[in-house]
């Protein structure tokens, strides 16, 4: 004899509770979360670092960078930029869950913290379906990815608050349709924040950083 | 290999739910938009399910294609890959709406019921 039994629950649910639980340590601390996710070589480490250098003399940054192996050149490069960095090992998986964010939090000065940066592990696929508890979850889009990105991973672009589109000083020599990158973007999402950059040059960081000292200003 | 993590908060909730009761199979919803394949939660399953009161249960899955739901004309379409266009109006893009999740539906469950 068997019996069925009903169930309907989201297998995600226990996550989001966690989720949910780092995002009330965060907001006890007045610290603004920013969730980076990225293909791999879009340039998520080149980005922390050169925000990391803008930022530091303002106020504290700490910084979780996801791997999934045990080498830890991105929070070595995190580091040596000034933030406090705690590297996280996620074995393999191809995303950070909230669980590890947790876990990584109480390795934080979080007393001496106002911005923290999450690097999530290079993926277009999965990072978006597990929620961190940050505040904002941006995308760093590159232009040698070609302009077709937004069509080929919808939910990854539907999903996120900011699109940081990288390497512009590449433009010349690519064969990329901002207009088409950035309606796709729109499409999808429509209203949400967008920033064109270049962390080679430098060209259009400014924008960027201001509107994140503009975040951790108006979090407290 | 996302199945990896999403195959243990299967267990988890399967676990949760059998309340110690041998299971003798899951139904799931997959939804398109997440990404997981069938055959490798299968994989996964068979590993992390051995030794729990699940081991050997069978999955059965109902996938839900991924649709966005125009903003112009309301809509539903399938997204395919090759395209944001609504064939209604042909707006680009829209809201995501069918397929975004992954559920447990039932759990089938030796004798007595669980939880």
């Amino acid at each position: 004899m068997t019996t069925t039994v009903p169930v309907v629950e989201r297998v995600l649910s226990a996550n989001d509770a966690v989720a949910a639980e780092v995002r009330a340590i965060l907001d006890a601390r007045g610290i603004y979360c920013v969730n980076l996710m990225a293909s791999p070589g879009a340039g998520k480490t080149s980005l922390i670092e050169r925000t990391v250098t803008a930022l530091k003399d303002e106020f504290g940054i700490g910084m979780i960078n996801g791997d999934t192996s045990a080498a830890a050149f991105d929070a070595e490069r995190s580091q040596r930029a000034g933030a406090a960095a705690v590297h996280v090992n996620t074995a393999g998986k191809c995303h950070l869950e909230a669980a590890m964010v947790r876990d990584a939090l109480r390795l934080l000065p979080l007393e001496e913290i106002r911005l923290l940066l999450v690097e999530n592990v290079g993926n277009l696929v999965c990072p978006m379906s597990w929620k961190l508890g940050a505040h904002a979850n941006v995308l760093i889009g590159s232009t040698p990815e070609g302009d077709d990105k937004p069509y080929k991973y919808p939910k990854m672009y539907a999903g996120v608050d900011v699109v940081v589109l990288n390497k512009i000083d590449l433009l010349p020599y690519l064969e990329f349709d901002c207009e088409r990158y950035l309606g796709g973007v729109e499409a999808l999402n429509p209203g949400l924040r967008k920033f064109r950059l270049s962390c080679r040059t430098g060209e259009g960081l400014e924008e960027w950083i201001a509107w994140l000292r503009q975040q951790v200003k108006t979090s407290r | 290999m996302h199945e990896l993590s999403i195959t243990e908060a299967v267990l988890d909730v399967v676990l949760r739910h059998a309340g110690g009761a041998r299971v003798r199979s899951v139904q799931l919803t997959v939804g398109e938009w997440t990404g997981y394949a069938g055959e490798s939660i299968e994989l996964f399953w068979q590993e992390l399910a051995r030794g729990t009161p699940a081991e050997g249960a069978r999955l059965e899955f109902r996938f839900e294609p991924a649709t966005l739901r125009c903003r112009g004309c309301g809509k539903e379409f399938p997204v395919n890959g090759s395209g944001l266009e609504c064939p209604g109006c042909g707006a680009l893009g829209g809201e995501p709406a069918g397929g975004r999740d992954c559920t447990v539906d039932a759990i089938e469950l030796e004798g007595g019921s669980g939880t």
